[in-house]
């Protein structure tokens, strides 16, 4: 018995430092192969330091608009009462299973020329294809389902008893969400914060589609890493690709704080 | 049942200005599914009909594209087969298993949901690539395809079954075994039942990821078109080359799947929470 667990465990572990923890444990080693120096100086160039401004950027606009509409969403569904709760459900869920490609694609074909958004932009000399707006929607279609997703279930456990007992004292609905149900979800939120925007961090398929990858402008931290590649500057990509691994770590170690405390709310 | 029962505790009299709230946030959400989902699917499967139903057939039966689409179709199954059997035992691992580490261990299985794809595709290049330190070099082949997936995949199942495992009671297992069920018995007969429902929604969702996954695949696959060319691939080379119908046409193609995938997990999960909903 001890023996056979004592395999059962090598076995798991042994997959993932095979697919998992051995390729992670290669950036560290690839970045400061050749020095502290080089690696540094690839993050300071000016490309980087805009891509990683660019992807901040996108992250500030993409992550408070899903935690909105994620929180709100999760209320809708689970304590109101309409028709096409299944379609609602299903849109939101459409992100966790669509390729990101198809997404940019979507975006591309509705706002690129012979779309049906084209002429409202254009005509007003706005740019959303190659330009922030759209990498800001493709960021916003990806990350859609996460708050939602996590706080649903919790809506649910938690039930609707103290919103009743609040209301019926003569609580706003206002009130009612501020006092009682944001502080019974917070946890969740949180959590879907965090998932929201470890996804919005490292969005590539559908950025890549709509962008159009210029360095200095339109080049997100995620694109310079495969435009770096590509231009064989490994060093460079190696680099980029520890800061964001780096920031993968910081999304990890909060979720792993969270969780605990989120089962026992 | 569940629905019947919320509606009659919603009913004590619900104020005017309630009803103006709740109809203004349902206004809010469908107004923002509709600009960011559903506007966009629309103009793809819009744009995808442009050239008939003979010009789209033609972008989707492309020799390129149908070997593209058969490439990921047997990649992702592959991908969900292993991560059946490993997801299941690295779960199994975490729940019943006690040993120095395990918390570390299982923190480390959310990371592939932390970190950027790309991230995960150099990474791998790194050490299964044509530099590699320990003198496997997959570059360009299934093989690196199959990894990268894997790489992305890994959290699926163990994340289903994870809770599964931690609610199953051990007690029926111990009376089997009292009764002289050997091991594979008690696991085929009495956990494999009760987890097969969380098994099998984390795997769809393991094949959906696979299917659509470009980031970790561009930089290890090589891509070459017949040969290590996955479907999200072969779309984004299309919109590269100005072939905006037949980009699409393989995108409605892959979004329809994503679909009937979606259906899949839905049904899975309303089996897998059957006992709750009657409570």
């Amino acid at each position: 018995m001890p023996l056979r667990s004592l395999g059962l465990r090598g076995v798991a572990i042994g997959y993932l430092v095979v697919i998992l923890l051995g390729p992670l444990s290669m950036v560290f080693w690839r970045t400061f192969e050749h020095g502290f120096g080089q690696a540094w100086e690839a993050i300071s160039a000016p490309g980087s330091v805009h891509a990683f401004e660019l992807t901040l950027i996108i992250a500030a606009i993409a992550v408070p608009a899903n935690t909105v509409f994620g929180v709100v969403c999760a209320l809708a569904v689970v304590r109101g009462r309409f028709r096409g709760k299944g379609l609602v459900n299903a849109f939101v869920d459409l992100p966790l299973a669509l390729s990101p490609v198809v997404v940019g694609l979507s975006l591309f074909l509705l706002y690129g020329r012979g779309g049906w958004f084209y002429g409202l932009f254009a005509d007003h000399g706005i740019q959303i294809l190659f330009a922030l707006p759209s990498m800001v929607l493709a960021t916003i279609f990806v990350s859609v389902p996460f708050v939602a997703r996590e706080v649903v279930p919790t809506l649910r456990e938690i039930g609707n008893e103290q919103e009743q007992a609040a209301h019926t004292l003569g609580a706003s609905g206002w009130q009612t969400f501020w006092r009682i149900t944001l502080p019974s979800i917070r946890w969740a939120v949180v959590y879907g914060v965090v998932l929201t925007t470890a996804r919005c961090l490292g969005e590539f398929g559908a950025v890549a589609v709509v962008s159009g990858h210029v360095e200095g402008k339109t080049e997100t931290a995620t694109l310079r890493v495969q435009d770096l590649y590509e231009n064989f500057n490994l060093p460079g990509a190696y680099a980029i690709s520890l800061v964001l691994a780096a920031m993968a770590v910081i999304v990890l170690v909060t979720m792993t704080v969270i969780r605990p405390r989120e089962e026992i709310a | 049942m569940v629905r019947l029962a919320a509606s009659a505790a919603v009913s004590v009299a619900v104020p005017a200005r309630e009803r103006a709230s709740s109809a203004l946030s349902l206004g809010f959400v469908t107004g923002f599914l509709s600009l960011i989902v559903a506007l966009p699917i629309a103009a793809l499967v819009w744009a995808s009909r442009e050239d008939g139903a003979s010009g789209f057939w033609d972008a989707v039966s492309s020799p390129e594209g149908v070997a593209a689409l058969k490439l990921t179709l047997v990649m992702a199954a592959v991908v969900a087969l292993v991560n059946a059997v490993f997801g299941t035992l690295i779960a199994w691992v975490l729940v019943r298993d006690r040993f120095r580490g395990k918390s570390l261990v299982n923190a480390v299985i959310d990371l592939p949901f932390a970190l950027p794809t790309i991230v995960a595709g150099l990474v791998l290049v790194a050490l299964y690539g044509p530099s590699s330190p320990v003198g496997v070099n997959v570059y360009g082949t299934r093989t690196a395809i199959a990894l990268a997936l894997l790489f992305v995949t890994l959290p699926f199942v163990v994340r289903t079954v994870q809770p599964v495992l931690i609610e199953l009671d051990t007690e029926m297992e111990e009376a089997a075994r009292s009764l002289g069920a050997r091991e594979a018995a008690v696991f085929r007969r009495i956990v494999l039942p009760n987890i097969l429902p969380g098994v099998l929604s984390g795997v769809t969702l393991a094949f959906a990821r696979a299917i659509g996954e470009i980031g970790a695949v561009v930089i290890i696959s090589g891509n070459l078109p017949y040969r290590t060319e996955l479907s999200s691939v072969f779309v984004y080379n299309r919109i590269q080359s100005g072939d905006r119908s037949g980009a699409a046409a393989v995108a409605v193609l892959l979004l329809a799947i994503s679909f009937v995938l979606l259906l899949a997990v839905g049904a899975l999960r309303r089996l897998a929470t059957r006992h709750d909903a009657a409570a």
